[in-house]
């Protein structure tokens, strides 16, 4: 070990520790505000949720301290064993776990209550970090990227089995970190397309849709004639190609909106893209009422977008919020806190908000790059990534960018399990940068 | 390792970078750009609320309160606030009314106002409605409970004069006069209320609130900032006695006609009662159309203010007037004399006089205490043929104007809208109606109030306060004070003093010892009290009504002025009961029981029995409501027939046409 002469502390990122701690805050101030009423006799009020965020800070530091005085290389040899223990817990969670909200990804242990899939996001980050810094893989070949691919992936599944879709999507934000490490720009490209195909496919009928893909086909056909003409492969690319979007958009899409998608989750996806559900994914709901327009989603983010937009360019001013106060955005100390900011500071309040975000990000990117273990920069963009995906996809479905997913806005939202679990991340990077200048595996 | 393309960190950051600006341009677009979310945030959060401002409450002379404002609630309602998921039910039931009537009542709303802007619902809900609705409140999206105060009349006393208020038309919205008038306000509609509507008004208060999404209030927006308060209306002060209004409706109960009694000294209207008189709360509230149908249509015309709208030929009660003009012009003094032997002879014909015996009309004061009509006809051609003028033309022309000035043939000015000009004839209406062939003669009943003259009640009570003032008058009015200031410009006219003739004290003194003389020894020695010393005049008036298009001779009116006391006169009255006989039979009595109760505050117990009569007297002839229905049925026709005219076909028309001249050839027409 090449320890430095300074002490831990001095060595940890002030910066990263700065940011995280000035987002905590912001985080606690509009929550506060949005619970604050005239009539509040005082600030510290114990039975409010700014107060008990609090104490989650105060758990979290705990926690930070204990991280950090923790041997850096721990991280790296419990990643798998973690891993494990986070899959257990999932598993777990799909046999003994609570239902919340329609989603049955909590596990309760006593009073306290926490969701495994929030915690495995960190086992994920440490395993797949440990997975793609080891001299046995080899990232250039298929075997590994697909074992990669499936480390990432294998928790979404079980979350998705826990109906809690949105946080299994965010186990797609290591796709990121694959990314940076190798994988393939084709398996991005194909993602996104098969994005932009599922979204044409909602939005036209399904002939339509078969006579577009065909007709994109051969245009292409047509303007590389001679390439189809001469080369088998291109030919035979072209054809397969063709043949797979058809057999996705005929098939694959209705049949999953049918079998495995949930009415909300349709409901959302439909709220987002600004349609009504047709009939074919119409879904009784459990207690008989089929989903429609105008359900509960679409109202969040109608009240979200009202409270940001009434918010002006300035804002209306500490405290002086009246959609948020008042209520009219539900989830709004949790999943729609990026409201409170956007009403009572306005554009100016956001773009300094977002611009924290993205600061931390890039801070955070900068750490990664600069470790000597490619262990701890492979983490430290998997932290980036799953910050990343939840700032991005939850600040989008406030403004209607995005479908609702309950994704929480990280270090603002209220919630222990959440804060916790970021803070965890925060801390563990900032330990196995402290020791940036040392090999760990 | 595996391989790394150098610029993937680069690409990863510009991912991150570019979302953030993604997201940026959207919040720009939604915060600065896009207007709609701003007015959706004031229209969801923020709450006007508009505090009526409590109207003014008006007073008595002694402080006793005549009208105030208690509080109701209304419900108003925005109909396209309702939601889908309203429980009728619930509300029907809070309300105790049926869906049918919620539909109808909601239609309506729709159709009047159109269904984005608030109407009223559901007016002065009864306490109980109150309390159901409140308790269940946060499910009746759309409406809202409006709180405002309603006109209470403590005594039931003085409806025509203090009035009433109404709900702004639609009509009155588009004129200017009105701008500042919302729909749904209120407003007077007569009397008191709308001539002092300005001052009584006061202005209504906007605050908006914020609510929550059950709609419940939770604060002040911005702290209230934008906040305009109510302010109260101003109270009015009035010269009218309660007490005294009260007594004098009591005692022309079941009688037609009305009382004015004023305080000669400030022009300050004592008490002014209109027979039939009605409870004015009956007009206020959610009752208010149906009972102003039923009074309007009532035979014996409740809602017509007689005391300023009616007029009549004032009798011998103008004899008084005709010696005042006599005595300006200086054609007689105090001690003329004419020898009347039960007539007037000097026209050619006989106008009768109740006196036959010598000397009854020996001087002035005799003349007036006996009432000889020879004497005053005399006077009269006296005033207008005295050699001065010339001519009788510009004699009557000179009279007219003493005439005039005394407040006759046109509005006195009082307070409160709608009054009457009663009638009189200037030369060139006598040149008119004569073909400008006429002389002296020819209405020489005007000395005895006769003819071409006719006053209201208030003109009469008026003409009185100039005997008793010795020569001037101030404009009749209500109003003492508005807001406890009695120097306000809306007040100025009624404290200018109108002097009217140029006679010596002791020349009106003999005015008004022949006017006690009425009372000590006269006609109207019914009126005497002990003690006091009352001027008086009485006046039976002969008086004709159409029925069925023929002029009828009716049952006389009943006529009393007076003032008293005789030195530093405190009220003049005048008191006219319809159709009722004698002046000295009922009019008299009740003015000097209204005189009674004014200055001495009780009924001496040996008047007890007057009063009594007076109390019970039920004088409305039944030939009242046939007179009604006659005229009823006139205009009924005259009505058939312009329809008739108006929607018929073009042949009824022509039928109607030959019909008249069918009738004008064979001279039936």
């Amino acid at each position: 070990m090449q320890n430095t002469n300074n002490s831990l502390f001095q060595r940890i990122d002030t910066k990263l520790l700065f940011v995280y701690l000035l987002l905590v805050l912001i985080g606690m101030s509009a929550v506060f505000s949005v619970e604050y009423r005239t009539t509040d006799v005082s600030v510290f009020l114990m039975h409010k949720s700014h107060m008990k965020q609090a104490i989650w800070l105060g758990v979290s530091l705990f926690v930070g301290m204990l991280i950090l005085f923790t041997e850096s290389k721990f991280f790296a040899s419990f990643a798998y064993l973690g891993y494990a223990l986070g899959l257990t817990l999932l598993v777990l969670t799909i046999f003994i776990g609570k239902d919340v909200k329609g989603s049955h990804s909590w596990l309760g242990i006593g009073s306290f209550a926490f969701q495994p899939g929030e915690v495995c996001k960190i086992f994920t980050a440490l395993a797949l970090a440990k997975f793609l810094s080891s001299p046995e893989t080899n990232f250039n070949t298929w075997k590994y990227r697909m074992i990669g691919i499936g480390l990432a992936l294998f928790p979404a599944i079980l979350i998705i089995l826990q109906k809690e879709t949105g946080l299994a999507l965010v186990y797609f934000s290591f796709f990121l970190v694959m990314y940076r490490e190798g994988l393939p720009i084709s398996i991005l490209v194909i993602g996104l397309s098969l994005i932009v195909l599922t979204i044409t496919t909602l939005l036209l009928s399904s002939l339509a849709m078969f006579i577009v893909l065909t007709l994109l086909a051969a245009i292409v056909a047509y303007l590389s004639w001679r390439d189809i003409k001469r080369n088998v492969t291109a030919r035979g690319l072209l054809i397969g190609i063709w043949a797979v979007c058809i057999l996705f958009s005929q098939f694959i899409v209705p049949i999953t909106f049918k079998k495995v998608l949930q009415g909300y989750q349709i409901d959302r996806i439909y709220s987002m893209l600004g349609q009504e559900v047709p009939d074919k994914y119409r879904k009784d709901t459990e207690d008989g009422h089929s989903s429609k327009k105008g359900n509960a989603s679409d109202y969040n983010v109608t009240q979200s977008k009202i409270a940001i937009g009434s918010g002006g360019f300035w804002g209306k001013g500490f405290l002086n919020g009246t959609q948020t106060k008042n209520d009219f955005v539900p989830e709004q100390h949790t999943d729609f806190i990026f409201c409170a900011i956007g009403e009572q500071f306005g554009f100016v309040g956001s773009l300094g908000l977002i611009g924290l975000y993205i600061f931390l990000m890039l801070r955070i990117i900068v750490i990664g790059e600069r470790q000597r273990s490619a262990f701890s920069r492979i983490y430290a963009y998997g932290v980036a990534a799953i910050l990343f995906f939840h700032f991005a996809i939850n600040i989008s479905m406030t403004i209607g960018l995005a479908p609702v997913i309950g994704i929480t806005l990280p270090f603002l939202s209220y919630g222990g399990s959440s804060l916790l679990s970021f803070s965890v991340l925060i801390f563990i990077l900032m330990r196995l940068d402290a020791d940036r200048q040392v090999l760990i595996r | 390792m595996s391989y790394v393309a150098s610029s993937r960190p680069f690409v990863v950051r510009i991912i991150f970078i570019a979302t953030a600006i993604l997201i940026l341009l959207r919040l720009f677009y939604i915060q600065v750009i896009e207007d709609k979310y701003k007015l959706l945030a004031n229209d969801i959060a923020i709450y006007r609320k508009i505090v009526f401002p409590p109207r003014g409450v008006i007073y008595d002379r002694k402080g006793h309160v005549m009208l105030y404002n208690q509080v109701v609630y209304d419900l108003v309602v925005t109909p396209n606030d309702i939601k889908k998921e309203f429980d009728t039910t619930t509300f029907c039931n809070a309300l105790r009314i049926s869906k049918d009537q919620f539909c109808t009542i909601l239609k309506k709303i729709r159709i009047k106002n159109g269904p984005m802007r608030q109407g009223i619902f559901f007016e002065q809900l009864t306490p109980a409605q109150t309390a159901r609705y409140q308790e269940n409140m946060y499910q009746f999206n759309g409406f809202e409970l409006v709180e405002r105060s309603i006109r209470t009349y403590p005594d039931s006393v003085g409806g025509a004069l203090l009035g009433y208020i109404g709900e702004v038309s639609p009509a009155m919205l588009k004129k200017d006069r009105y701008s500042s008038y919302h729909q749904g306000d209120y407003l007077g509609m007569t009397g008191l209320e709308q001539f002092y509507e300005e001052e009584l008004r006061g202005q209504r208060g906007v605050y908006f609130i914020e609510r929550d999404k059950f709609n419940r209030p939770t604060g002040p927006y911005k702290n209230g900032e934008l906040d305009t308060p109510a302010v109260g209306g101003k109270s009015l002060q009035l010269y009218l006695d309660a007490a005294l209004q009260k007594y004098g409706e009591q005692l022309m109960a079941n009688k037609l006609g009305s009382v004015v009694a004023i305080d000669p000294s400030t022009g300050g209207i004592l008490a002014m009662i209109s027979s039939p008189t009605y409870d004015p709360n009956l007009l206020r509230g959610s009752n208010r159309a149906r009972n102003f149908t039923k009074l309007q249509s009532d035979a014996t015309l409740p809602m017509f203010n007689r005391a300023i709208k009616a007029s009549y030929n004032p009798g011998s009660t103008m004899k008084p007037l005709t010696a005042l003009v006599a005595l300006d012009m200086g054609v007689i003094t105090p001690s003329f004399g004419y020898p009347c032997s039960g007539g007037y002879f000097a026209c050619g014909r006989k106008i009768g006089c109740t006196h036959e015996g010598a000397g009854h009309a020996a001087n002035l004061r005799l003349a007036l205490a006996n009432s000889c009509n020879a004497y005053f006809c005399h006077l009269y051609r006296l005033s207008v043929d005295a050699r001065k003028w010339g001519d009788v033309k510009v004699g009557l022309h000179k009279w007219y104007e003493y005439m005039s000035s005394f407040g006759l043939g046109h509005a006195t000015g009082i307070d409160i809208p709608y009054e009457g000009s009663g009638t009189l004839f200037d030369t060139k209406d006598y040149n008119a109606m004569y073909n400008g062939s006429w002389n002296s003669c020819t209405n020489v009943f005007l000395g005895m109030g006769q003819g071409e003259v006719a006053l209201t009640p208030l003109q009469l009570a008026n003409a009185m306060c100039i005997v008793a003032n010795h020569g001037f008058y101030y404009t009749p009015h209500f109003v003492k004070a508005i807001g406890n200031k009695q120097r306000v410009d809306k007040l100025k006219p009624y404290l200018e003093k109108h002097q009217v003739t140029h006679i010596s004290d002791s020349t009106f003194s003999t005015v008004a010892y022949g006017m006690m003389d009425v009372v000590d020894k006269g006609t109207g020695m019914i009126a005497r009290i002990p003690g006091l010393e009352i001027c008086a005049k009485t006046g039976t008036v002969e008086n004709k009504a159409l029925v069925n298009g023929v002029a009828m001779k009716m049952k006389n009116h009943s006529m009393f002025v007076a003032f008293a006391p005789r030195v530093h006169p405190k009220i003049a009255i005048a008191v006219i009961v319809e159709n009722a006989g004698f002046g000295a039979t009922w009019a008299g009595p009740i003015a000097s029981l209204m005189i009674e109760q004014y200055l001495k505050d009780t009924i001496a117990s040996n008047r007890k029995g007057i009063e009594a009569n007076m109390f019970n007297a039920k004088l409305i002839s039944s030939y009242t409501y046939l007179i009604d229905s006659a005229r009823r049925k006139k205009d009924r026709a005259i009505w058939d027939k312009k329809q008739a005219l108006k929607n018929g076909l073009l042949k009824e028309r022509s039928t109607f046409k030959t019909l008249l001249e069918t009738s004008k050839k064979t001279g039936l027409h």
